[in-house]
């Protein structure tokens, strides 16, 4: 028997050269005060990274490894986690914070490896011309700004002037993305803008919500994340705001932020760019394939949750990127080069969701040379929380391309003349 | 009677509250540096890791379970028992004296001495431990904590603010329950500190080691003690900071609260907690409110730490520190 085994061992490996994997990093944060949101996005990532080595032998034959740094949400840890698996072969990075994202645009820039910031980092990066290497699609945040903004618009018989809408946000660069899109739809729309900062980390906003009680703005946007979420939700219930009226941006919709509050938060609304619960083939595969067989990469019990659905959609993005470079380039094998390639050639259709288990979870959209950014289709999803669900609320809609690309030609064009890039695509 | 000036009123009274729970951080800082002369890094971490437990006992969770189905293979989580809030509370408070213990076998005992810097960085590495060991103890998911304290506006004192000012001012009945209960902390640990054996005894050591070892008072005893009244203490602030937030591992950057309100009220004294904590609460919700919107907003942390500053000016050693005097 064993003379067999090593028989066969012997011919396997007489048959073709030995594959190398497919490496995917995962700069992921499961410990640390932001810990209770990393680890459902890191399962996730990680979890369907397993199911397509278990059912399907992997991409292209060849087996996917994700290869996790813990960056505690710490931008130099996570620099140094770059630093520390670039020479792994890494295809593609998702930082998972603004801040590492920021440090990583020009290095992995020059090591030619693209990054996928899906849904933070820096904005004007959806201008492929100029940041050749990073990626936001399918959705950036101020796309998410004028996302609200449309979607108010809808639901007030398309006349937002003389409404007042405040924006409470986290008091540092991510929570200030939206403010120029807001002051800029502002003047299309005729609405009050009412800027409310709130300090890191947010465990304190009495002042922010007294003001808000007092000024009674029609709507409430948020750009929060982590302890902030749940302390402004608590103190919207505590003031009696109507939660319908109160929307949070992608990163403040989560289970993590409603469920501390309770029955109060009922009705709190989030943006989001993909789709929520479990009701999805691919979530049975999952389960029988990862979680039955013992090789989850957490409990399994975050499966269906926003942000465990958030890490596998950006892993079934990664994939279906993988899966174009080795179609553009004919091998199976690829380089983080093949892979930008891959990613600036993607191609997300209805044929192929429903193909992936994933029938209309996420907006369907193309990347090219130019538009690294993806259509930015914003859905809103609201909270039931006697069910404690998120229900998707509203289709993808398009948001004001006028505006938000007049925005990113601005910032990016200073940032190519202040960098001395060349731009591409010519 | 002006517009500004009512709303003023009302944020002068939820800069006392606010003041109210920066004071309940800031009492186990003094509590542990008054009796040792150590400034307790790691008490964030305590009011974290207590709350962390409270939760945990009440919700029947097994501790490590994580670790245990990791190794074993299993997939237990919860006892299947929800425990009342009095119960765990009481659990609770096993498990900090527990603590406390063993803070002072394993690393204080062993620093009895040294230079103040290696106390506190050995705090340093206390807090890191603890959040760690609660992590894994607990998991790291944000947890609802709720032990039937009322949350939301009063509506007694909205309705009576209207009827005088034709405004209600939003006072959160959290927050009047923290007061009641920060009185009730502070009575306490006056009548402890004064009326009881033990009282004494922490008092005489806070005062001067030698002479307290020189008539038998037991230095580990105290410090037991004093750690333990400290983990105490954080309790108290992790169930009302978990109240509004869920308990999650944000909660031990409260701490950050509490140094402005140690700086201005001073380090060794409990009345200058609370005096502080009430000074920094309506200073930094007054500025926020009058000049807060002409500059951006988010003025609270670093005018907390002005405000203190300003105080050190005149009074270097806080408002009711211990005043050093060193003769050459």
């Amino acid at each position: 028997m064993k003379k067999l085994g090593i028989a066969v061992v012997a011919a396997v490996m007489a048959a073709g050269p030995v594959m190398a994997d497919l490496v995917f990093p995962s700069l992921s944060y499961r410990t640390g005060p932001y810990a209770a949101g990393g680890i459902p996005f890191a399962d996730g990532y990680a979890d369907y990274f397993t199911l397509l080595n278990e059912r399907d032998g992997g991409i292209g034959g060849v087996a996917a490894r994700v290869l996790e740094c813990e960056t505690g949400y710490n931008t130099e840890k996570g620099v140094e986690c770059y630093e520390s698996t670039k020479g792994e072969g890494a295809l593609v990075y998702q930082p998972l914070s603004t801040g590492i994202t920021y440090q990583l645009i020009p290095k992995a820039t020059a090591d030619d490896i693209p990054i996928h910031s899906m849904g933070y980092g820096r904005t004007s990066a959806a201008n492929g011309t100029v940041f050749s290497h990073v990626f936001n699609y399918p959705g950036n945040y101020w796309n998410g700004a004028s996302g609200a903004i449309n979607y108010l618009l809808e639901t007030n018989n398309g006349d937002l002037s003389g409404k007042k809408i405040a924006l409470v946000y986290h008091n540092s660069a991510y929570g200030k993305e939206p403010i120029r899109t807001l002051e800029e739809l502002q003047k299309k729309h005729g609405y009050e803008f009412l800027p409310l900062a709130v300090d890191h980390p947010g465990q304190e906003q009495k002042s922010q919500w007294l003001q808000i009680r007092r000024e009674r703005p029609d709507f409430v946007l948020m750009w929060g994340w982590g302890v902030m979420n749940q302390v402004a939700v608590q103190e919207a219930a505590n003031i009696r705001y109507p939660m319908e009226n109160f929307i949070g941006i992608w990163w403040s919709g989560s289970e993590n932020d409603v469920l501390p509050a309770g029955e109060a938060a009922n009705g709190y609304k989030a943006l989001t760019f993909h789709g929520v619960g479990s009701d999805f083939p691919v979530f049975a595969d999952i389960q029988k394939h990862v979680v039955d067989t013992g090789k989850a990469a957490g409990a399994g019990d975050q499966i269906g949750t926003v942000l465990y659905n958030r890490g596998l959609y950006a892993a079934m993005l990664a994939a279906e990127a993988a899966k174009k470079a080795q179609s553009i380039h004919g091998v199976a094998e690829i380089t983080p080069a093949m892979m930008r390639d891959g990613m600036e050639a993607l191609e997300i259709t209805p044929a192929l969701q429903e193909e992936l288990g994933i029938p209309g979870f996420g907006p369907n959209f193309s990347v090219s040379c130019e538009n690294h950014g993806g259509p930015g289709l914003v859905g809103v999803t609201q909270w039931d929380a006697s069910a404690k669900t998120w229900s998707l609320i509203s289709d993808f809609k398009p948001t004001d391309t006028e505006v938000i690309g007049a925005l990113i030609e601005e910032d990016s064009t200073a940032y190519a003349s202040e960098n001395n890039i060349a731009l591409s695509c010519q | 009677m002006p517009e500004q000036f009512v709303w003023g009123m009302e944020v002068f009274l939820n800069g006392l509250m606010a003041g109210v729970l920066y004071a309940l951080v800031a009492l186990g800082f003094v509590l542990i540096y008054k009796a040792s002369g150590i400034f307790n890094y790691a008490q964030g971490v305590m009011a974290l890791f207590a709350a962390l437990t409270l939760v945990g006992i009440m919700e029947g969770q097994v501790p490590f379970s994580h670790l245990i189905n990791a190794i074993f293979g299993t997939k237990i989580h919860h006892f299947g028992w929800h425990a009342p809030a009095l119960l765990a509370i009481l659990g609770t408070m096993a498990v900090m004296v527990l603590l406390a213990w063993l803070v002072q076998r394993l690393i204080f005992r062993h620093l009895v001495g040294q230079e103040p810097i290696l106390l506190f960085m050995a705090t340093i590495g206390l807090a890191y431990l603890m959040e760690g060991f609660g992590d894994l103890m607990w998991g790291s998911e944000i947890k609802k904590l709720d032990v039937g304290l009322p949350q939301g506006i009063n509506l007694a004192i909205d309705e009576f603010t209207y009827n005088i000012f034709d405004y209600g001012f939003f006072i959160d009945n959290l927050d009047i329950v923290a007061t009641f209960i920060a009185i009730a902390l502070v009575g306490a640990l006056v009548i402890f500190s004064q009326y009881t054996k033990q009282g004494r005894a922490m008092r005489a050591v806070a005062d001067d080691h030698q002479a307290a070892l020189s008539v038998g008072v037991s230095l580990n005893f105290i410090w037991i003690l004093v750690w333990s009244v400290a983990g105490f203490v954080a309790m108290v602030a992790g169930i009302m900071w978990g109240a509004k937030s869920g308990v999650q591992f944000s909660l031990s950057l409260i701490a950050l609260k509490a140094l402005p309100v140690l700086m201005l009220g001073g380090f060794t004294s409990i009345p200058g907690a609370i005096v502080g904590g009430l000074i920094i609460g309506v200073g930094e919700k007054l500025f926020e409110f009058a000049i807060g919107p002409m500059i951006g907003g988010a003025t609270e942390n670093w005018f907390a730490y002005v405000l203190a500053l300003v105080f050190l000016v005149f009074r270097p050693q806080g408002l009711f520190g211990e005043k050093i005097i060193e003769r050459v």
